[in-house]
């Protein structure tokens, strides 16, 4: 057990190495955008002494490198900061009641999550389930089928897959709502019914990595030996599947699955646009419309962490479902 | 009817009998009751109840529109009423102000209204490092005098005769003294709405006051709720599918389909919202009003109003007094695309051919390059080579814009003649994007000046008549067309016969002017 707690360890500090890295790379590219917020919130007013103004107020005329310490020194004691926004009518407050990116942030961030536990409590087992009956029918007309229709709905944009639902379930049979403006006091199944269509276009978009990846790993086991085995003891084909081949089939599942997990955090953004939900994504879209660089870094970074933490989370459990790996020699 | 303009309706007296005919509602058949849900551009995240800091539709709709209250309001057919002062006097020069307050009015905390909250919440605006679109209109304001609990007496440090206008201003509303903090936090003002729940940048919900002054006029739901949508297809989407019944900014390209739909209805008006090509007239070739003339004779306006609008919008005249201002010259001559006349006046400039640079970019406004190629082929039949140089969109407000000499530009409008030449026609003035001075028109800037402390509304129709027969004639700008506010609502909303057209949504009120029909 020990050996799995140094694995982890060792995979938690590389992920912050990486995390670091990603930070530079998130602030070089956030800097690269055309424009500044001072442009952006005057528009017509940009000029260059209004411009100025604001520029210095926001500590947006010190060197790059200053500021991505200064921002760097900030995150690492857990402050995100606060947005341009604010911080640009702060002398109308006197300097109090800010609010912080973070308590910005929060709101939208349970949102996006909640979007994602909805979709994944859909598509997880749709998707498994799909591959095992692929992989138990394989080469039939069920099998062509499954993994024609997810594939090409894997390979449509995702406001064409949200758009084709909209019509679909919104518009010609008014079953589930356009829009998802949830908020705060909504009762769990309201919200629920809100979150569908959101869901279910996600869902169209991850399931077919998920499914395809366990249906070749099934199919990749059916070859072994212990599987003939187990046919020759005269096991029916589906409990061959689901007993036999699955719990070795895990590893490479969990971890296509827990990448797709990533990608409904951090994937959600045109879906969240289309469906006006209010998660992280949206927030992120905002704010770079208005260049609020904080909000955009925080959003990035927060994105870059459930990226790490989800991959990290998928190598600890393909090893400690793998007895060769939990026990190394 | 909507496609009918406010003051055309007006004009003519026998709209009244045309409106009767066709069965549209009246305001006799207003009812309480019902939610208005309203999809909403123009909202984000950091949006706050502070009023300074309020520039699109999402805020100004919840807070003047529905929460607050200013102290003048300019109503649907263009006119000013009072709304927390009762009425108002001006001395002579149009320097000192009284606006008397109305009483018995009180905050959604239970604080009665007063002169006090007068004094209060126009300070807010000039305050030491505040940032407020309103301060230059305070900022004229030299004394503050409370008369009584319910009269304050304002002077200004010029007379301007249009002083109540400006204080309608979506910036100016009446905040509660010595709880402005506490307001600014919680959306507390004397409006018809009580906020219930707020979430920057995502929704907004209000409730009906159970008693208020404009009872009987004003105010007929229940209850409104905002939802911020500042996705185009989303907000059509919203409405298409009965999630909301109101949306604004419609998007041309996807007009059709939405007229297509039984159920809801387009609502249209002409305001001042205007597209412009100003030119620098103290840079050669521009300095030479006969080079502008041929440039204003050289562009085809129906054309762009066709092609750029796709028909939502109205040809203008080289003036920036639209249709929603109150002297808007609506008769002058108009002048139309004539390659000859702009070949006469280049000669008269003593030219054969001109050529010339024409900066533009998507950032002045949507189409902004393909209106630039338009004029380049039209003006090409009168022997001007325009050159269209397309520049980036972003920082174009602050590098090419009051910079280059001739470029593409846009402009909201103002609700008044002289706040409008003030912004950007009096010479000096810092957006003054056509350099437009005494040297161009003696004439002009004294009669601005004139018209500003003159308190005769005759009078000051002539002088701003003059003003734009001016700019017309001779101004530095080229104004092809006024772009119109166009917006979808459901059928089972209805709307009084007259809607605002000085801003988008009934200038941002429907939560007191609409009704469930």
């Amino acid at each position: 057990m020990t050996s799995v707690l140094t694995i982890i360890l060792q995979r938690l500090g590389l992920g912050l190495v990486t995390l670091f890295v990603v930070s530079i790379v998130i602030f070089t590219a956030v800097n690269l955008l055309p424009g500044d917020f001072a442009e952006a919130i005057l528009g017509q007013g940009a000029t260059p002494e209004a411009v100025a103004s604001i520029r210095r107020d926001l500590g947006l005329d010190q060197s790059p490198i200053v500021r991505y310490f200064q921002w760097l020194g900030n995150m690492v004691t857990g402050d995100l900061g606060t947005s341009f926004a604010q911080l640009n009518f702060q002398t109308n407050l006197g300097g109090g009641d800010l609010v912080g990116v973070a308590e910005q942030i929060a709101p939208r961030f349970a949102n996006t999550m909640f979007l994602a536990g909805v979709t994944a409590a859909i598509a997880v087992p749709f998707a498994v389930g799909l591959g095992i009956l692929a992989a138990l029918f394989r080469n039939s007309a069920f099998d062509r089928a499954t993994n024609i229709t997810t594939l090409s709905s894997i390979s449509s944009p995702e406001f064409f897959l949200a758009y084709i639902l909209i019509l679909f379930l919104a518009v010609l049979n008014p079953v589930l709502p356009s829009l998802s403006n949830i908020f705060q006091g909504m009762s769990f199944g309201e919200r629920l019914e809100k979150t569908l269509l959101p869901a279910l276009t996600l869902t169209l978009v991850v399931t077919a990595h998920m499914m395809r990846m366990t249906r070749a790993a099934i199919i990749n086991l059916l070859a072994s030996p212990y599987i003939e085995m187990a046919r020759l003891k005269g096991i029916s084909p589906m409990r061959v599947i689901v007993r036999h081949a699955l719990p070795n089939a895990l590893a490479p599942i969990i971890n296509v699955i827990a990448l797709n997990l990533a990608y409904l955090i951090t994937g959600v953004v045109v879906v969240e646009v289309v469906f006006v939900y209010p998660g992280i994504g949206q927030l992120f879209v905002d704010s770079v419309k208005i260049r609020d660089i904080p909000v955009v870094q925080a959003c990035c970074l927060i994105f870059a962490a459930a990226y790490i933490l989800l991959n990290l989370t998928a190598d600890i459990l393909s090893i400690l479902s793998n007895p060769r790996l939990r026990h190394p020699k | 009817m909507t496609r009918i303009s406010r003051r055309g309706l007006l004009k003519t007296g026998a709209a009244a009998g045309v409106l009767a005919a066709s069965g549209l509602p009246v305001r006799a058949q207003a009812k309480r009751g019902g939610r208005l849900r309203a999809g909403l551009s123009g909202a984000n995240t950091s949006d706050s109840w502070d009023s300074r800091t309020h520039s699109d539709l999402f805020m100004i709709a919840s807070a003047q529109g529905a929460v607050f209250d200013s102290l003048t309001e300019v109503k649907a057919d263009g006119s000013l009423g009072g709304e927390l002062a009762t009425d108002w006097e001006a001395s002579a020069d149009a320097k000192t102000w009284t606006f008397n307050l109305r009483q018995g009015v009180t905050f959604h905390n239970g604080k009665a209204f007063g002169a006090d909250d007068v004094i209060a919440s126009l300070q807010m605006h000039v305050e030491e490092g505040a940032k407020s679109a309103a301060q230059p209109i305070v900022a004229a304001i030299t004394e503050m005098k409370k008369m009584g609990e319910h009269q304050v007496q304002l002077t200004l440090e010029a007379g301007n005769a249009d002083f109540p206008y400006l204080l309608s201003d979506y910036h100016i509303l009446m905040f509660p003294a010595g709880q402005i903090d506490e307001a600014i936090q919680n959306g507390i003002g004397t409006g018809m709405y009580k906020v219930s729940s707020f979430e920057p940048g995502v929704r907004m919900v209000a409730t009906r006051v159970d008693s208020h002054y404009k009872d009987g006029d004003a105010g007929w739901f229940d209850e409104i709720e905002y939802i911020a949508i500042n996705d185009n297809t989303a907000r059509m989407n919203a409405l298409m599918t009965g999630q909301v019944d109101a949306i604004n900014r419609i998007d041309f390209k996807t007009e059709a389909l939405l007229r297509a739909n039984p159920m809801i209805r387009i609502q249209e008006v002409t305001g001042n919202q205007q597209y412009t090509f100003p030119m620098l007239t103290n840079v050669a070739p521009f300095d030479d009003v006969n080079v502008r003339r041929a440039l204003k004779f050289a562009i085809n306006r129906q054309e762009m109003v066709d092609k750029i609008l796709l028909g939502h919008g109205r040809v203008g005249n080289d003036t920036p007094i639209g249709p929603a201002n109150q002297f808007f010259f609506e008769n002058m001559e108009q002048t139309s695309y004539d390659p000859d006349k702009a070949k006469f006046y280049l000669k008269e400039a003593g030219l054969d051919s001109l050529d010339i640079d024409l900066s533009a970019s998507n950032a002045a406004f949507e189409g902004a390059v393909d209106a630039a190629q338009l004029y380049q082929a039209s003006a090409k039949q009168a022997g001007i080579n325009i050159n269209v140089v397309q520049e980036p969109a972003d920082g174009y407000w602050s590098n090419v814009w009051l910079k280059k000499p001739f470029c593409a530009c846009y402009w909201s409008g103002r609700a008044t003649e002289d706040w409008m030449f003030a912004t950007a026609y009096e010479e000096g003035v810092p957006w003054n994007d056509t350099q437009w001075g005494r040297e161009d028109s003696e004439r002009f800037q004294d009669l601005l000046l004139e018209g500003r402390a003159e308190l005769d509304t005759d009078k000051r129709r002539e002088i701003y008549h003059e003003m734009q027969q001016i700019l017309k004639d001779d101004g530095g700008v080229v104004l092809p067309m006024f772009a119109n506010y166009v917006q979808a609502v459901a059928n089972k909303v209805a709307n009084p016969d007259v809607v605002g057209n000085l801003w988008q949504m009934d200038n941002g009120r429907m939560a007191e002017r609409w009704w469930m029909s």
